[in-house]
């Protein structure tokens, strides 16, 4: 509650008084854009995980560094440059891992470092271009949240969120057995690629924040830990949701303390929790062993009814 | 005309939207494990009273359908029937190796056919290229009548893919699972109406899994992932329904309340068109068995007798299938 009245003066400043994380400007738009990011990230990230391609994020994040250093050297605006061209790298990454081929990884692996590099270069030859710039897109910084970003993040979050949300069982059925869906009359390849762009664009929408190194470990770490608690996908999408923004939210309030970099903080917040889970779920587990017990009682009891 | 033969089971003709089999198949008391039925038998009531003609249908044959497994003479009169899939002279090639080698093979309506054959005869490519996962370098694939190319009815068609695992990278429930078979009728939205969570509730009563709806399918063991893909694709309510190795790994028990599944829903006027390693508890049930080797049909026809060890109905089936087959495999 104390999160949500904080939020409320964000957009009331007149209001009660904020947290001092929260005073600054670039700040609120910095949390603001990490409560879009955390929705996000793990929206795209539950559909990346179950085909098990949880680091496609990672590879996009590569390519998009080369769509923010176009729009650098271009003088335009590396948000939508960097949509652009992480969302071409998605579609060529879709199309190697339709085909299987043999080759396909090696295919990846150009791609991405490519990609990076290519970045990393046109960076440096950019009007902007310095170490500071360059590591403020790679790990993420606060202060790079422009008034006019926020805008274009809001849009994009909610579109990311239309098809995640909206189209959630025709995606989880492709995901789940691509095959099935195929018999099932869907149009698969369509959803796949919707699926790749979206992951694209998330990647562009949390790169101010989390930074285009570490952008996949906020859309597969929640969702890792979310579904050792869950036993339904959709259970997992909405509580990955809530764990993203969580982590986003208080990794952003602890890097402002703390001086860090937002996205490591966020990343380094999000894998506490995961181990925190973890061993919980292991204590509990531990002390529910004769259940498990009658569970297996009960399975026997059905192949023996089966059997008559 | 040929529902007036009383040695029938009940049959739908094309088109026919209004669907009595799965109230059929769960009548005949062929579920294997069962918990609750009670569910199933109200949203059964509440269909019934929707579509008198049919399910009045289904029922009148409950007799004659309580047993499908014995051989029907009468039966292969009905095999003039129309065509629910066919390949008309298809050659596939996978990774530039044939694959099928200029195969002609087809499943009539109300049959239930097996195809046979060894590890890497090119079985499950045959039942893959029917349904359009592989592509034809040539021939033709026909469902209903129509070429692949125009085939939009998929919701008659239900598949059940060669799986060793239901589960995927995040956990789902049975129910999500099951659901997404009603994909064909929702649309991409996916919007679920009354007559969808209908269907659901049957498909997952009829192999015998309504208690468990809410359970995870990693939490089950393999017979029933199989089962929870069957009731996927029954859940389509299809009138074609393709299983492609459904007794793999899959145990005895489990594998006899298969047979009974399936005998209840070719009772009820499904068409079925399986792919099996050898015929095992599904025996009786067979109308035909096509048999390939190296690609090509080597038989097509009333299905072989088992012999030595694998005659034995009870036989324990827990060793490899690598020995057994030919060298020319390879």
């Amino acid at each position: 509650m104390a999160a949500l009245s904080n939020f409320a003066a964000t957009l009331h400043p007149a209001g009660i008084a904020l947290p001092e994380f929260l005073q600054p400007a670039f700040m609120q738009r910095a949390v603001v854009a990490a409560i879009l990011v955390g929705l996000a990230a793990p929206a795209i990230g539950t559909y990346l995980v179950q085909r098990r391609l949880a680091l496609m994020g990672d590879g996009i994040g590569h390519v998009a560094l080369l769509g923010v250093a176009l729009g650098l050297l271009l003088h335009a605006s590396p948000v939508w440059t960097a949509v652009v061209v992480a969302a071409l790298g998605a579609i060529a990454i879709e199309v190697v891992r339709e085909r299987g081929a043999a080759s396909g990884d090696v295919a990846l692996a150009l791609l991405f470092y490519g990609g990076i590099a290519g970045g990393v270069v046109l960076i440096g030859l950019s009007d902007s271009g310095s170490s500071a710039n360059l590591l403020s897109y790679l790990f993420g910084s606060l202060t790079t949240v422009a008034p006019g970003d926020l805008i274009t993040i809001a849009i994009l979050t909610l579109a990311v969120l239309a098809v995640t949300v909206g189209l959630s069982h025709a995606l989880f059925a492709v995901c789940q057995d691509e095959e099935y869906a195929k018999v099932a009359g869907l149009p698969v390849r369509a959803l796949n690629l919707l699926l790749a762009m979206s992951a694209a664009v998330t990647v562009t929408v949390a790169m101010r924040v989390v930074g285009v190194l570490l952008i996949s470990a906020l859309m597969v770490v929640p969702v890792a830990t979310a579904q050792q608690l869950t036993r339904g996908f959709r259970a997992t999408l909405w509580l990955s949701i809530l764990l993203g923004v969580a982590y986003a939210v208080s990794g952003v309030a602890f890097s402002y303390y703390a001086d860090t970099a937002s996205g490591a903080s966020i990343v380094l917040l999000a894998i506490a929790g995961f181990a925190l889970v973890s061993v919980l779920t292991a204590v509990v587990r531990r002390g529910r062993t004769p259940e498990t017990e009658i569970y297996e009682d009960e399975v026997a009891v059905g192949l023996a009814d089966g059997q008559a | 005309m040929n529902d007036s033969t009383p040695h029938q089971p009940p049959r739908r003709r094309p088109g026919d939207s209004d669907r009595g089999h799965l109230e059929a198949a769960a009548r005949t008391g062929a579920e294997p494990v069962d918990g609750s039925r009670r569910g199933a038998d109200k949203d059964r009531a509440d269909r019934a009273a929707d579509s008198p003609p049919d399910g009045a249908g289904s029922l009148a044959t409950l007799d004659e359908s309580a047993s499908p497994g014995l051989a029907d003479p009468l039966q292969s009169e009905h095999f003039a029937a129309a065509s629910v899939g066919e390949l008309d002279s298809a050659v596939v090639a996978l990774n530039g190796r044939l694959v099928l080698r200029r195969i002609s093979a087809e499943v009539k309506d109300g049959e239930v056919v097996a195809v046979l054959g060894a590890n890497g005869s090119g079985k499950s490519t045959l039942v893959r290229a029917l349904v359009g996962l592989v592509p034809l370098r040539e021939g033709e694939a026909r469902l209903f009548g129509r070429p692949l190319s125009r085939f939009r009815e998929w919701r008659r068609i239900g598949y059940v893919p060669q799986r060793t695992t239901a589960a995927a990278g995040v956990p789902a429930t049975v129910r999500e699972v099951i659901t997404s078979g009603r994909l064909a009728y929702t649309g991409v939205l996916g919007r679920l109406g009354k007559s969808d969570r209908i269907a659901i509730d049957d498909a997952l009563a009829t192999v015998g899994l309504a208690d468990r709806g809410r359970d995870s399918v990693a939490q089950l063991s393999g017979g029933q992932q199989q089962r929870v893909l069957i009731a996927r694709a029954l859940a389509t309510r299809p009138d074609l329904l393709i299983l492609d190795e459904p007794m793999a790994g899959v145990d005895l028990a489990n594998q006899r309340a298969l047979a009974d599944t399936l005998a209840a829903l070719h009772a009820s006027g499904t068409t079925i068109l399986l792919v099996l390693h050898e015929l095992g508890p599904l025996a009786p049930l067979i109308d035909r068995a096509i048999v390939l080797r190296d690609g090509r049909v080597v038989h097509d026809g009333a299905p072989p007798p088992a012999v030595g060890h694998h005659a034995d109905p009870d036989h324990d089936h827990l060793h490899p299938h690598a020995p057994e087959e030919p060298g020319w495999l390879r």
